[in-house]
């Protein structure tokens, strides 16, 4: 629970899952671009792939190797903790 | 001083010179013999006078390393001006070449990024005028 809450608790990484909500399986190339021209982002790219390992280690990031170019994919099912610790619905 | 040559590190040069001619449908300049290689150099036919690209050995082994860098998170070599890259991303899909990044709309430029088979992402760019 910690390391999902640490995870989601910065606005770049939160701004990093968006973007792979809009397009899954991005290139750290492509996730800069979409960080620096659409949310004014200006983290270097050594940054970002900092965030990504930690987004990484929650569960939340899901880095794959395809051959020579590795793509990063969205993973939600860590998120499920946190509405069955806290249901969104009456019980 | 002007800008009259710029290169892609190819991991073969006959192969690069099929790629860049019949897949990006650019014209040979140059092929001179040069030792084991040769002096190799390719323009558009939009501007046959223009900036020639050098298909460049990449036979220094600090190259492929940083290809390999370079291609593992997606970052392009070099990129390419087009007036339409939709239209391109699906001529080159119809030919086999794979796109690591799509069509993709930046607000002030559409860009896509492909493979080139020779160890090298080219990104491919259209600058998207707006109305004043």
């Amino acid at each position: 629970m910690d390391d999902i809450c640490h995870a989601i608790a910065d606005a770049t990484r939160r701004a990093i899952l968006d973007e792979l909500v809009q397009r899954d399986g991005q290139t750290l190339f492509e996730l800069c671009g979409r960080l620096t021209m659409k949310h004014g982002i200006s983290s270097s790219r050594q940054a970002i792939s900092q965030h990504l390992d930690v987004l990484e280690s929650a569960g939340l990031v899901i880095a794959r190797r395809e051959g020579r170019y590795k793509f990063h994919w969205f993973n939600g099912e860590p998120l499920k903790a946190i509405t069955q610790r806290w249901p969104t619905k009456g019980r | 001083m002007k800008i009259n040559l710029s290169s892609v590190l190819v991991d073969d040069q006959e192969k690069a010179l099929r790629f860049y001619t019949e897949a990006l449908g650019f014209q040979k300049k140059h092929d001179i013999p040069l030792g084991p290689y040769r002096w190799l150099t390719v323009v558009s036919p939009e501007d046959p006078d223009g900036t020639e690209l050098v298909l460049e050995p990449d036979e220094h082994p600090a190259v492929k390393p940083f290809k390999a860098a370079l291609v593992e998170d997606g970052i392009p070599f070099t990129s390419f001006a087009v007036t339409d890259v939709a239209a391109e991303h699906k001529r080159l899909e119809a030919l086999g070449v794979r796109f690591t990044q799509p069509p993709t709309d930046f607000g002030t430029v559409i860009t896509a990024v492909f493979d080139d088979t020779c160890g090298n992402l080219i990104q491919i760019a259209q600058e998207i005028r707006k109305p004043c």
